[in-house]
């Protein structure tokens, strides 16, 4: 019983893991490479998630919903830079506001709070028609589009305005004295985040088959426990290992999720379950006394 | 070179905690100065530097660099004329980057950044050698982040960085204070001779007595925001710990400049 849940949770782990995982890259740019705690996530998510799918209702090709996503994602996260940098809102507020102002925009955009999407084409419909196992070309899929974002991010990440990116949230006085605007470098990087997280809030609603308004609660959460899971495997000695830490703990949280659902845990009781998860991996260290905490953010 | 010109910084203006930082100050640098400066707890000298780098604006007056007038502009705006070197060793690097990549940021100071790789093959040749000057062993371990160095090593690093792409004015905010006598010294020796082989114009700020004298063609006290002496050439060779104990006695009331 329990070992056939095993083997079954994981091509469904595996597909949404991956897809998820874009999120979790996003996170890794704002919360580690930019130290700010950015909150615009679970309105930017279900932002390209409504994009997308207003985009294919109206019949238009559903690469547009996407790259439409992309767009609207990056503008996103650069309104909450912007309020932090130029109107001095503090971090989080500055992203609580932009994620409270798209729960409207993105009803808005659908017209109502959701949009189903299982009876039109969407951009998986070609991989879905194929004569194998749904799961094959779906994994192979997101697997090819969410490790090429991670390697265009281990690549920007180590030009020259990924390395004042991440001075800037390593040491803001140091890079400013060296002639970076750390301001253009926050809001250019929350762009960067939000547009993936979009992103990925287009390809899940094609995945799923539906854009629902509520779909982004609770994103951060999830994203964070990602990446710290990943992090427990993986360190975050190298760029590259921070940015396969949030694509693999991605899929192994969504593995565990899966399993409990299987092994009976309400679904309802999702959220709590990874807040708690999360809860526990910062917490630990700070109750053994360990010097270093598991996050380091500034301007909160 | 630069020109400060009856400059006023007042902080918590308005209020009851008021406090005159810096009253009217007139100062010209040439190119080529060392000028070491004193002045006890609060006297300005701090403050002093921030308005030069920009960290903050003045309340009163005009700041010029190579007759440019640059009161207002923002700080990393500055950056292509000015190095500066803080107390605090953590200051000047990232610890979460490699050295190399710390090098390479310090490369491209005051320069326009794109997307180019970072660290380019060609420079790396290049900071193995600089590294080799500082003879700590760093030569072999640009991959290694900055956090695992110590904080004089670090405070190398910082140094080394300035002479990658050499500013106009250096800034050295009491650089050394923080380190132990050994460090210390240590990198006192390294700023000098990058100092004259490069022949920085430069801004040392010290509360070091001994150290404001031995280094340096001219020496500034600041005292309650003003500037009480301003002496060169000569005059500053021959200077002793005694004669400005003698001279400036009253005014020097923190202790610790004085045994320091």
């Amino acid at each position: 019983m329990f070992l056939s849940s095993f083997l079954r949770t994981i091509p469904i782990s595996l597909e949404q893991g991956l897809a998820y995982g874009i999120v979790a890259l996003g996170i890794v740019i704002s919360f580690r490479i930019l130290k700010f705690p950015d909150l615009t996530v679970d309105g930017s998510f279900p932002l390209g998630a409504a994009a997308v799918a207003r985009l294919i209702m109206e019949g238009m090709s559903p690469i547009y919903g996407v790259i439409l996503a992309i767009i609207l994602g990056f503008i996103a996260g650069c309104s909450t830079g912007l309020l932090n940098t130029k109107l001095k809102i503090n971090s989080l507020l500055a992203g609580i506001l932009v994620m409270t102002i798209l729960y409207s925009v993105n009803l808005r955009v659908m017209g109502r709070s959701n949009i189903q999407l299982l009876t039109v084409n969407t951009l998986l419909t070609p991989l879905e028609s194929l004569e194998v196992n749904r799961f094959i070309p779906i994994i192979a899929f997101f697997f090819v589009v969410t490790i090429g974002i991670k390697i265009l991010t281990d690549m920007f990440l180590h030009t020259q305005i990924g390395f004042a990116m991440r001075a800037t949230g390593d040491n803001e006085q140091m890079i400013r004295t060296l002639g970076a605007n750390t301001d253009n470098m926050t809001v250019l990087g929350l762009g960067i985040s939000n547009a993936f997280v979009a992103l990925s809030g287009a390809l899940v609603a094609q995945d799923q088959g539906f854009s629902d308004v509520g779909m982004g609660i609770g994103m951060i959460v999830a994203g964070l426990a990602s990446i710290i899971i990943g992090e427990a495997l993986f360190g975050t000695k190298t760029i590259q290992r921070m940015t396969i830490a949030a694509v693999v703990g991605s899929i192994i949280y969504k593995f565990i999720i899966s399993l409990g659902l299987r092994l009976g845990l309400a679904p309802t009781d999702l959220k709590m379950a990874t807040g708690v998860m999360v809860i526990l991996a910062l917490g630990i260290p700070a109750l053994k006394k360990e010097k270093e905490g598991k996050l380091h953010l500034r301007g909160v | 070179m630069i020109r400060l010109e009856d400059i006023i910084k007042i902080f918590s203006k308005g209020t009851i905690d008021e406090k005159v930082a810096i009253n009217g100050i007139n100062l010209h640098i040439r190119e080529g100065d060392f000028v070491t400066v004193i002045g006890s707890n609060g006297a300005g000298k701090t403050t002093a530097l921030n308005l030069i780098s920009g960290t903050c604006s003045p309340d009163g007056g005009e700041i010029f660099i190579d007759g440019k007038k640059v009161t207002n502009l923002p700080e990393h705006k500055r950056a292509k004329f000015l190095g500066r070197i803080f107390q605090d060793p953590l200051m000047g690097t990232a610890s979460s980057m490699s050295i190399e990549e710390n090098l390479a940021i310090a490369d491209l100071r005051g320069q326009r950044r794109g997307l180019g790789w970072g660290v380019k093959k060609a420079r790396r040749k290049h900071y193995m050698d600089i590294l080799k000057m500082l003879d700590l062993g760093l030569e072999t371990r640009l991959k290694d982040k900055v956090s695992l160095l110590s904080g004089g090593q670090r405070q190398s690093l910082t140094l080394l960085m300035v002479t990658l792409s050499l500013p106009n004015l250096l800034l050295l905010d009491e650089h050394t204070a923080a380190l132990d006598p050994k460090t210390a010294q240590r990198v006192m020796d390294l700023t000098k001779k990058i100092i004259q082989e490069n022949n920085l114009t430069t801004i040392m700020v010290t509360h070091n007595m001994q150290q404001a004298i031995q280094y340096g063609n001219r020496m500034i006290m600041l005292h309650e925001g003003r500037v009480q002496f301003d002496i060169e050439g000569e005059e500053k060779k021959n200077l002793t710990v005694e004669d400005v104990v003698k001279r400036f006695g009253a005014e020097l009331k923190d202790e610790a400049l004085l045994v320091a």
